[in-house]
């Protein structure tokens, strides 16, 4: 190709060449070249125009954590590109590709305090994977390769390419063809032969071993290869907040999630086992408890395609950088043939059988059986779960989006999450409030044939709501909003309750008719107040063609239990408030 | 908390010493000392840093993330030749000159400047030597001081070349230098 383009041409044909489709941002002053270009490829490149940057980075991150491929959002420079902040500080954290895309001013004003300037690639530095400042037309092209290469491979994360107004201006001739240079970006895919073997060894001969599945297993796609080698020897699976549908929660195998909110019976598991094998998980400390109790009988197995993961929080007795589905590949090659297995069999049955028992006695008292507590409640949150979760099984094709608090604590441990990987996405590491409705946009928009609900506190809702109008102006829907509503920042209530002796600061939150402000979006809008009417509220959700909220006015003062109490040993388990 | 001198080869793009910097900031430790200058191989700069840290494998692995770190070591216990520079504006009035130009010569110290009641001297050598002859002469009077960042190189044939890690390019096309 010889024919000059703008810079801004250049970007949007190098985006169409990396295979993107969707954008989703906000126009501004220095990121109006941009628009202008984008125009011409309006039939190939749809963009999103969001009610805020924060909801259009969620938005691009729910994406791409629906769909494994890159996610784009946009802003204008100065406040367009700060409010992007909190999004790519969350893609960081979760490891989601995502590519930003910042508006900047002319460079013969950079540094000047000239009009919406901010120092965005100053801001980022910390939080994105690598971050570029492109001041030159004839960079453009180069950059936008380089940048979704690294946003994509390796461990993903968050890349954003700063773009002066002049340089999208500008015209050049792009160079399409030029050999990507990265002499020090060479991920690790392949595990270490010699380890993996190492890996097999000490698994066989456990008696007691765990496999923890994390979101490495998602993004890798390695949920097959996972599920093979868990039946293969027989080895219960705990599924991370981030690994959920790693393996179904209904296989035999699966045993569920571990830590701060996990079952009392996985994280004595974990405490009990003899091998943890850690594929794809990070050890966060919502995972581990006190990092130095935790699994103190273990050798520990440590599966991570980031090196500057492993021995992080933990020990690690082997550890294998690489990809999870290469590496299970590979562990799968390598084992013995099934009848040198029969004596850890053996052992695997008695431990599943031990896993189980603990099991029997402790998880139904937390999920809807047995309640007692909640006997008189008029809609204790736990029916609305019960009643979601046996839709959503009787339905199928459904992505969850979940916010951050206690509803998405009850959300992963109280839906049955039987239909594999990227049906579950929740903002974990970052633990961004606000999440749930922007990403469920992004999920919605990626997913247009599936039901996406957004189950969010009534705190975080308050915080994005507004991308509400965007789900209409984008004519979606796909997608159905559950309001846990209980009219506090409920998870800093439980621990104002448990630890700060019932005293309230902050926590307290009153909000609008939700319902009522549904409709003044253009949705269909509900309230729920008992239990009896929760099926039917969500079957006429279903029912509706286009979005719908439901308010669920849930009991105010409900604590999500198990807990363990921050910094202290998983094996030391808070099962209700009289223990606290 | 133990100090560690850690050597790292970067690729010369904008921003790169700053991300460097950042890291180690993040985590709260303290820079005692920095140089930073070209390597032997274009496009390639050099780094030393001593940092006083107790956990600086984990910076290791992390600086290994930045994607243009090329290799980062931590040299501290590695037979090293580590060298720091020093310039001193002594106070120098005529009657006291002889005396310090015989401290100069002891040290190796050389003298690049003599102005009326001041004299500047260059000195060369281990951290611990430069260390030692700063406390010799500030008895005269030190008016300025200024040292450079300490510097590292490992001894014999392992070390930090930097032309490994630059591939030519094939098809001709110029890679940009960013900026």
């Amino acid at each position: 190709m010889t024919k000059p383009l703008t810079g801004a041409q250049i970007m949007c044909e190098a985006l169409i060449r990396e295979g993107v489709e969707v954008m989703f941002g906000i126009p501004g002053g220095a990121i109006m070249p941009f628009y202008y270009a984008m125009w011409d490829y309006r039939d190939r490149l749809r963009h999103v125009l969001c009610r805020h940057e924060q909801g259009a980075g969620h938005a691009a991150e729910g994406y791409a954590r629906a769909t494994g491929k890159i996610g784009v959002c946009i802003g204008t420079s100065g406040p367009g590109a700060t409010n992007l902040v909190t999004p790519i500080a969350d893609a960081m954290m979760d490891s989601t590709p995502l590519l930003a895309i910042t508006g900047q001013v002319g460079s013969h004003v950079l540094g000047k305090d000239a009009f919406q300037e901010t120092d965005i690639t100053g801001i980022t530095m910390p939080i994105t994977k690598h971050n570029y400042l492109v001041k030159n037309v004839d960079e453009l092209a180069y950059v936008f390769k380089e940048a979704i290469y690294i946003a994509t491979t390796g461990r993903p994360g968050p890349v954003l390419i700063d773009i002066t107004k002049d340089a999208m201006q500008k015209t050049t001739v792009p160079n399409w063809d030029i050999k990507l240079n990265l002499p020090g970006y060479k991920p690790t895919y392949q595990g270490n032969r010699r380890q993996i073997r190492e890996a097999i060894k000490l698994l066989i001969n456990a008696k007691k071993p765990l496999i923890l599945a994390g979101h490495g297993i998602i993004m890798a796609g390695a949920h097959r290869e996972l599920q093979e080698f868990a039946e293969r020897l027989r080895i219960p699976v705990i599924t991370t907040l981030h690994g959920i549908g790693a393996i179904p929660e209904n296989h035999p195998l699966c045993i569920g999630m571990p830590g701060m909110h996990g079952w009392v019976h996985v994280n004595r598991a974990i405490q009990e086992c003899d091998v943890l094998f850690n594929i794809g998980g990070r050890f966060d400390d919502r995972v581990t408890g006190k990092a130095s109790t935790f699994a103190p009988h273990a050798r520990i197995i440590h599966v991570d395609i980031d090196p500057s993961e492993i021995g992080k929080n933990v020990r690690v007795d082997v550890p294998i950088v690489g990809d999870a589905r290469l590496v299970l590949q590979a562990l799968l090659e390598d084992l013995p043939p099934p009848s040198e297995l029969a004596e850890l069999h053996t052992h695997a049955s008695d431990w599943m059988e031990h896993i189980r028992e603990m099991q029997d006695k402790h998880q139904g008292k937390q999920q809807y059986k047995n309640r007692a507590a909640m006997a008189n409640m008029a809609l204790p949150p736990h029916d609305v779960y019960e009643a979601l979760s046996r839709t959503l099984n009787a339905r199928g094709n459904y992505r969850v989006v979940t916010d951050v608090g206690q509803h998405q604590m009850w959300a992963a441990q109280l839906i049955d999450w039987n239909h594999g990987p990227r049906t579950h996405i929740t903002s974990g590491g970052a633990g961004t409030m606000g999440f749930a409705v922007p990403a469920a946009l992004g999920v919605a928009i990626a997913c247009p044939n599936e039901t996406v609900w957004a189950i969010v506190g009534d705190g975080g809702f308050q915080m994005t709501n507004q991308e509400m109008a965007t789900i209409v102006q984008e004519g979606l829907k796909n997608i159905k909003v559950a309001v846990i509503n209980n009219g506090y920042l409920g998870m800093v209530r439980q621990w104002q309750e448990l630890f700060e002796n019932k005293r309230y600061s902050g926590t307290p939150l009153s909000g609008p008719n939700f319902a009522k402000l549904a409709e003044a979006y253009g949705w269909k809008g509900l309230t729920v107040e008992r239990s009896e009417d929760v099926q039917d509220a969500i079957d006429e959700a279903y029912a509706t063609d286009g979005p719908v909220l439901i308010d669920f006015r849930v009991e105010r003062e409900v604590n999500v239990f198990p807990m363990v109490p921050q910094n202290k040993s998983i094996g030391e388990m808070i099962l209700s408030e009289t223990q606290a | 908390m133990k100090k560690h001198t850690i050597v790292a080869l970067l690729q010369d793009r904008p921003g790169v010493l700053s991300r460097v910097i950042g890291l180690i900031r993040r985590r709260g430790y303290n820079i005692e000392s920095l140089a930073v200058g070209h390597s032997e191989t274009p496009g390639v700069s050099r780094i030393t840093i001593v940092v006083e840290s107790e956990d600086v494998e984990q910076v290791v692995k992390q600086l290994y993330r930045l994607i243009e770190v090329l290799k980062v070591s931590d040299v501290t216990d590695d037979p090293t030749v580590e060298r720091e520079m020093t310039m001193l504006k002594l106070h120098a009035p005529p009657a006291v000159r002889h005396e310090i130009i015989s401290m100069c010569s002891v040290f190796g110290a050389r003298i690049v400047d003599v102005g009326s009641n001041t004299m500047i001297i260059e000195m060369t050598g281990t951290p611990a030597k430069v260390e030692n002859f700063i406390e010799v002469v500030r008895p005269y009077g030190i008016k300025e001081m200024m040292r450079t960042g300490r510097i590292a190189m490992v001894r014999g044939a392992r070390g930090h070349n930097a032309s490994e890690y630059v591939e030519p390019t094939t098809n001709g096309a110029a890679v940009p230098a960013l900026n």
